[in-house]
């Protein structure tokens, strides 16, 4: 048998695929702007791009949030983990420079050994990329579960730009057959270039950046063509879309998007996390839609569109259906974890973060 | 380098894994393939549902070699749901005090590292107090 694929720019899995669960995590720790502000600009409060970031405990890294965030997955998706066929994590901060974060996870959770497993890396999108793969192994009929996730434990350097904003946290998804789904992934789309626009070397501790090119030709071109090709593709409009979700490295990226895109500020509401957990990379979008779906009801269609560094982004349409309702009460949500919040001084993140010279 | 030892401590350590006695049904942990209950073999594994009890604790100061980096912490004996008594880490206390009786949840995390910052990450199962939804 053979089928004839429709000249789309689309990807569309030849079997609709769905999220048949999803989990969030945020580590308990604050360390809010202004502090930065006070240890580096004298304490010039006015234009702070976001009001504190989520970061890390001692003994965390995206490994232990990794296996937060899927095990709150699984507890929605209520499956058997040995099911699972893949286990993709993506991240800019995989703990091992080279050994697997997603064996780990596959060993503890269970999935182990009958697994694929694989660590992405695309900046900010490399959640997403997991993701689009995952549509395609279960859309194509080779396995019925795969587990994608994106988190990360960013880097700023002490004092640069990126330090008042450079957060931990992200979210996980078990990709199943859209029968099983409590929201259907309809279809996603990417656009890619190379865009120089951030970059971290090999051995180097802290990423580079482009200051302003990180805007116009980077982040807003690509985040903006990404949903505008999208919803032309699929023949929709903003106001088809009960929310929207975009990549938010700070507070007013994905405002601005938004609005460019002809979507409201109560569209993109529930998914507007930055200002309070700051840009959590290869989380970033993808914890907005976790929060979304918390508060999501079935029928419910929602747009999402990340952003990575280099750049690229990747644009979802999903819809929302009846399974939610029963499920997103078996684990704890996204807005749980964001109040759990334990405020930090500059000094004691210095210390979490490892910044402070020991030998 | 002790990469075995580790490595064999695995399932355990990630996911609260041991046994139950098939002949009285005690819950055994860590897994030792024999009953301490009723003295028959054990050997078929159960994991743990991670809620449990502090029913001891201690601050710790002086941290051994590995775990300095991390002190001071709070170890506490901590009665699992099923039964046994498990010696580990609490985590995430923020502003909360530890005290006999708090109900706590498995969460794994990273341990230490095996020797220096070339060695191998060790994770395993810490215990924070339970998190309730908002």
């Amino acid at each position: 048998m053979t089928t004839t694929r429709p000249n789309t720019k689309l990807l569309i899995p030849a079997k609709p695929v769905g999220i048949i669960g999803y989990g969030a995590y945020v580590p308990r720790y604050r360390l809010p702007a202004r502090e930065v502000a006070r240890v580096w600009v004298g304490g010039r409060t006015s234009g702070l791009p976001i009001k504190e970031k989520a970061v890390p405990g001692l003994d965390e890294d995206v490994v232990t949030m990794s296996l937060e965030a899927v095990r709150n997955a699984l507890k929605r998706a209520g499956i058997d983990p040995a099911e699972i066929r893949a286990v993709w994590i993506g991240s800019e901060s995989h703990p091992y420079a080279v050994k697997p974060t997603s064996t780990i996870v596959a060993e503890a959770i269970g999935a182990a050994p009958h697994v694929q497993a694989a660590d992405m890396e695309f900046a900010c999108k490399a959640g997403t990329e997991a993701m689009v793969m995952a549509m395609g192994l279960i859309g194509s009929g080779m396995a019925r579960y795969a587990v994608a996730a994106g988190l990360d434990t960013a880097q700023g350097k002490p004092g640069d730009a990126l330090e008042y904003t450079a957060a931990a946290g992200g979210a996980a998804f078990i990709i199943g057959p859209a029968e099983e789904s409590l929201a259907t992934i309809n279809a996603s789309y990417s656009f890619v270039t190379d865009t120089p626009d951030f970059w971290r070397r090999e051995y180097q501790r802290y990423p580079e950046h482009g200051n302003r090119f990180t805007g116009e030709p980077a982040y807003f071109k690509h985040s903006t063509t990404a949903g505008k090709t999208l919803m032309e593709e699929m023949g929709t409009k903003p106001a088809d879309y009960k929310w929207a979700i975009f990549h938010q490295p700070n507070t007013k990226f994905p405002q601005r998007t938004a609005s460019l895109l002809g979507f409201t500020p109560e569209q993109i509401k529930p998914g507007l996390l930055s200002p309070v957990i700051g840009n959590t990379y290869a989380g970033a979008a993808i914890i907005g839609l976790t929060a979304t779906l918390d508060i999501a009801q079935p029928g419910d269609r929602i747009l999402m569109v990340s952003f990575g560094s280099g750049a690229g982004s990747d644009a979802f349409d999903i819809t929302v259906t009846e399974k939610l309702l029963e499920r997103r009460d078996k684990a704890l949500k996204t807005q749980d974890y964001i109040a759990r919040r334990t405020e930090i001084d500059y000094a004691t993140y210095s210390r979490f973060r490892g910044k402070i010279a020991m030998k | 380098m002790e990469i075995p030892r580790h490595w064999r401590l695995n399932q355990q350590r990630y996911g609260l894994v041991g046994e139950v006695c098939p002949h009285c049904d005690t819950k055994i942990f860590p897994p030792r393939d024999i009953c301490p209950a009723c003295g028959q073999d054990a050997k078929t594994t159960f994991a743990f549902s991670g809620r449990g009890a502090v029913f001891s604790f201690t601050t710790i100061y002086e941290a051994p070699t590995g775990f300095d980096e991390t002190a001071p912490y709070t170890v506490a004996l901590v009665k699992l749901e099923e039964g046994p008594l498990v010696t580990a880490q609490l985590t995430d206390l923020g502003e909360a005090h530890p005290e006999i009786g708090m109900p706590v949840e498995m969460v794994t995390r990273r341990l230490r590292s095996d020797g220096d910052e070339r060695g191998m990450l060790i994770y395993g199962y810490k215990f924070r107090p339970v998190l309730k939804p908002a």
